[in-house]
């Protein structure tokens, strides 16, 4: 017996093809199942329906038969979300941007480029490169990811310790609102006037809308580079490092560290070659103008030399810089090397306070026995801690999950986040709470009223309800099927 | 029998009536509230809120000028008292700080640790922390850091009905939950009172260098267009002109370590002079124009960067800003010439991306004109308005399209 949503999802496959064309309609359950989660892998519904739309209007259509039926909708990019903010609904479309991925200008005069919400986010900068400007955010699946999913998640990257998130790259988009209209936020000028309905569009996990074209900044390529890796005895030792290097006045590009387990699992997996012994090692990138780069460089060496580093190499050119890069990159992947599964966490905690919290998280390992590999943007306070478990064993994943849990309440303690750049989506919306009260998030939800007042745009994402929060929150399994293919890395 | 007064007096120890100087851009108040905390805040506006009170917050009121008149108003919520840093941690670059805060005195504080916020400008620096998010005011630096809405970490707001809302946290990195302070960014406290903000900073620079030259509205756009696309990495992108058909003075701001910054600016004086057809000079103290507020009336005008030329040649008034961020200040006529003039400034943005705004200008002189211009999405922001303050009540009719 269908049921009474099932009947209205019914309505929809059979009207949509006539506007998308049969092809772009899947209601075949074996491939329904292909979009059945996003990078978090342990979250999966079936949809009911997926469609696939090759234009602005074609969604606006969509849109406009979800909102005429009651219809709960979800949209979707590339599908790797660490988040399960592109969970499907299993009584509701999945709107897959897939199909979209025309650049449709490149206009370095202007310093910008429109692309449909499906474009690859490297791809705008490889649109870019031969004038010598690129896109700045640069999440580490940026090879598959897309930029309508950087958008709705406000994504990150290694890199945004300088240059900001996507937020900060964003001129306008092309949304179609909740009850189907194309409407534009910004535009291709700054201070558009009313409300910043833009700012409050970017990071909204796709709740309020779905973003159609996105006119992106471009920025001039730097005119020089520098990387350094640096080894120390262990995580105190880094961590003055960079206190160090902040506290000089230097903003470097990027700041990553590893600690000694994290170290362990990238040079099982990949080699990188890292200086033996090492309890942690720092990558540090810094650009500009060549003359700022290399006195600061400088600076930046002798601060590493100072807090205790006894290892220090220099990429001389990109081939050594991608070497350093390479082990970070892989350690999420890496730690599968060690582990049989894993936690991912992305909590943020004050900069200062990281040697104390890596402390702590150590304690909280060795009082338990649950291992933790450190890897993160030690810059920014993004901390990554991966929580090794192995599910066969009896208790294992009870006890991973608490402690994961444990290093969130750690990190919003010192007055930190629980999400930094992976988003709240589906995994993290029962902890959100921890972090504002009642009040804090009836106002938000007033912005996602004003915008979807009968609540079908990705619903049951970002803020707690009973049936979310009723389930335990958090564990990874098994490997993404971009990961597996080795289209993606996580970060 | 308990008086409006008495009312708002037990919400609030400091409640005084208003007096002349305390008309909002021609419309007398009839009380000023003065509360010391987030708390205090509240009560007043729930209480106001019980009353059916029209209100508008102050700071230093310097631009309770800027957008239109409330069509009506009762009280002013004065947040001056509240002038704390509440927690510093500079090894954070992270400040946290109430709405009463004067900027200057801010800055001053940062200035110590070698810091800053990278929020300048005259206009920015005359007011307060609330003031400067309500209106979104930003200065030459915005070229490299943003404006408000790109260094707000974190934000306390009172709604109409007194809940307090916060949002963001103290951590620079976190998507935890709805970036809701891009909304209150410029939006002139009609969303809600503004009391608490927390900021991302910026290290105070070793050396700062400023480069200019003046040419004619082509030359010296094709000079910007040079500089844009180099890879000097300059701060901000400046320039002024004085009158139409004048000639425009172009400046440029690097800032870096001692070493190297005379080569560097030397390199940008070259790119400059070279495109501009006349020689830029390079100084080492600020420019007395730069970041200077004109005088009232004044409009913001946007423009994609290739349209710059276009507007310097074109537009009426005078006419300084950051070029490089695409966001200018034209100065107006204070007289009957002004409608013309700004629908002119209109037409010249429109065709390059962009919006004119005439943000400030005596109350008679805004009756009949627009002050806004075409605003898309109008929608939705009037949905939003309702959603936050259903009664209408926050600075009436101060907004867009009515808001």
């Amino acid at each position: 017996m269908t049921t009474y949503q099932g009947a209205k999802l019914a309505v929809l496959a059979a009207e949509l093809p006539a506007v998308l064309g049969s092809h772009a309609v899947i209601t075949d359950r074996q491939r329904l199942r292909t979009y059945e989660c996003d990078g978090l892998t342990q979250h999966r519904v079936v949809p009911g329906l997926v469609v696939l739309p090759e234009s602005a209007e074609q969604i606006a259509a969509v849109v406009r038969a979800c909102a005429a039926q009651g219809v709960p909708f979800v949209a979707r990019g590339s599908g790797t979300g660490l988040s399960g903010g592109a969970l499907p609904h299993a009584e509701g479309v999945l709107i897959v941007t897939s199909r979209m991925r025309r650049i449709l200008e490149v206009d370095v005069a202007n310093e910008r480029a429109i692309v449909e919400p499906g474009v690859i986010n490297l791809d705008v900068t490889k649109a870019a490169a031969p004038y010598g400007w690129y896109f700045a955010p640069d999440p580490s699946s940026q090879q598959v990811c897309s930029v309508g999913g950087n958008v709705a998640e406000n994504s990150g990257g290694a890199h945004c310790l300088k240059y900001g998130f996507t937020t900060h790259h964003v001129l306008g988009a092309e949304v179609v609102t909740p009850d189907g209209e194309l409407v534009w936020l910004g535009g291709t000028t700054r201070d558009v006037p009313g409300y910043d309905l833009l700012g409050a569009f970017v990071g909204s996990e796709g709740t309020i809308g779905i973003a159609t074209k996105i006119v992106v900044r471009l920025l001039r390529q730097p005119e020089s580079v520098r990387c350094l890796l640096a080894a120390f005895p262990g995580v105190d030792e880094a961590g003055a490092a960079v206190s160090a290097i902040i506290a000089d006045g230097v903003t470097p590009a990027a700041i990553e560290m590893m600690d000694a387990l994290a170290i362990e699992a990238a040079e099982a997996a990949v080699a990188c070659g890292y200086p033996e012994g090492a309890g942690a090692v720092l990558i540090v990138e810094l650009d500009g103008p060549a003359a700022e780069v290399e006195h600061t460089f400088a600076a930046v060496r002798d601060h590493c030399t100072g807090a205790g580093a006894f290892e220090i190499r220099l990429a001389r050119d990109a081939a050594e810089r991608a070497l350093f890069w390479k082990g970070r990159k892989s350690a999420f992947a890496a730690v599968g090397r060690i582990s049989p599964d894993y936690i991912v966490q992305d909590g943020v905690i004050p900069r200062t306070v990281l040697p104390d919290v890596l402390r702590r998280i150590a304690e909280l390992s060795a009082g338990t026995g649950v291992r933790v590999a450190n890897v993160f943007h030690a810059g920014d306070g993004n901390l990554h801690p991966l929580v090794l478990f192995d599910e066969a064993k009896p208790g294992e994943a009870q006890a991973a999950e608490e402690l994961s849990g444990a290093i969130l309440d750690l990190c919003i303690s010192y007055g930190g986040s629980i999400t930094g750049e992976h988003g709240v989506g589906t995994d993290k919306a029962c902890h959100l709470p921890r972090m504002f009260s009642t009040d804090d998030l009836d106002t938000m939800q007033r912005l996602r009223r004003a915008f979807d007042p009968a609540g079908v745009c990705n619903p049951g994402k970002v803020f707690p309800t009973p049936r979310l929060c009723g389930e335990v929150p958090g564990k990874r399994k098994g490997v993404h099927p971009l990961q597996a293919a080795g289209l993606a890395e996580q970060f | 029998m308990v008086t409006t007064l008495d009312g708002l007096r037990a919400a609030c120890g400091e409640v005084t009536e208003a007096g002349a100087d305390d008309a909002v851009d021609g419309v007398p108040a009839r009380w000023v509230a003065w509360p010391g905390s987030t708390e205090e805040v509240s009560a007043v506006l729930r209480a106001a809120a019980g009353l059916g009170l029209r209100i508008v917050a102050r700071g230093t009121g310097t631009r309770l000028a800027w957008g239109l008149p409330p069509t009506d108003l009762d009280l002013i919520v004065d947040v001056s008292r509240m002038d704390a840093v509440l927690a510093h941690t500079a090894g954070d670059l992270v400040v946290t700080v109430q709405a009463g805060l004067r900027m200057v005195a801010l800055q001053d504080a940062l200035a110590r640790h070698r810091q800053r916020l990278a929020l300048d400008g005259g206009d920015t620096l005359a007011g307060t922390i609330g003031g400067t998010i309500a209106t979104a005011s930003s200065g030459p630096l915005r070229y490299r850091y943003g404006s408000v809405r790109d260094l707000l970490i974190g934000i306390t707001v009172v709604l109409a009905d007194g809940t307090i809302a916060r949002a963001g946290g103290t951590v620079v990195k976190n998507v935890a939950g709805f970036d809701m302070g891009k909304l209150y960014a410029g939006s002139l406290g009609t969303l809600g009172v503004i009391t608490e903000a927390v900021w991302r900073l910026h290290p105070l620079p070793d050396a700062r260098r400023w480069i200019t030259t003046a040419g004619d509205p082509a030359h010296t756009a094709a000079a910007i267009a040079a500089v844009r696309a180099s890879q000097h990495d300059p701060v901000a992108l400046e320039v002024d002109r004085a009158a139409p058909g004048g000639a425009v003075t172009v400046g440029v701001a690097v800032e870096g370590v001692t070493d190297g910054i005379d080569a560097r600016a030397d390199a940008v004086a070259d790119l400059l002079g070279t495109a501009a057809g006349t020689a830029a000079t390079v100084a080492d103290h600020i420019p007395d124009w730069w970041g200077q507020p004109l005088p009232a009336p004044h409009a913001t005008v946007t423009c994609e960067p290739t349209g710059l030329a276009d507007l310097l040649a074109t537009s009426p008034g005078s006419l300084r800003g950051s070029a490089g961020a695409g966001v200018l200040t034209a100065g107006l006529s204070d007289d009957d010439r002004l409608g013309a003039e700004l629908a002119l400034l209109r037409e010249t943005a429109w065709r390059h991306g962009g919006h004119a705004v005439l943000r400030c200008a005596a109350p008679p002189r805004k009756t009949g004109l627009d002050v806004w211009g075409p605003v898309p999405a109008l929608t939705l922001m009037r949905r939003l308005k309702d959603q936050f303050d259903p009664e209408h009540r926050l600075a009436p009719g101060r907004f867009v399209g009515g808001i």
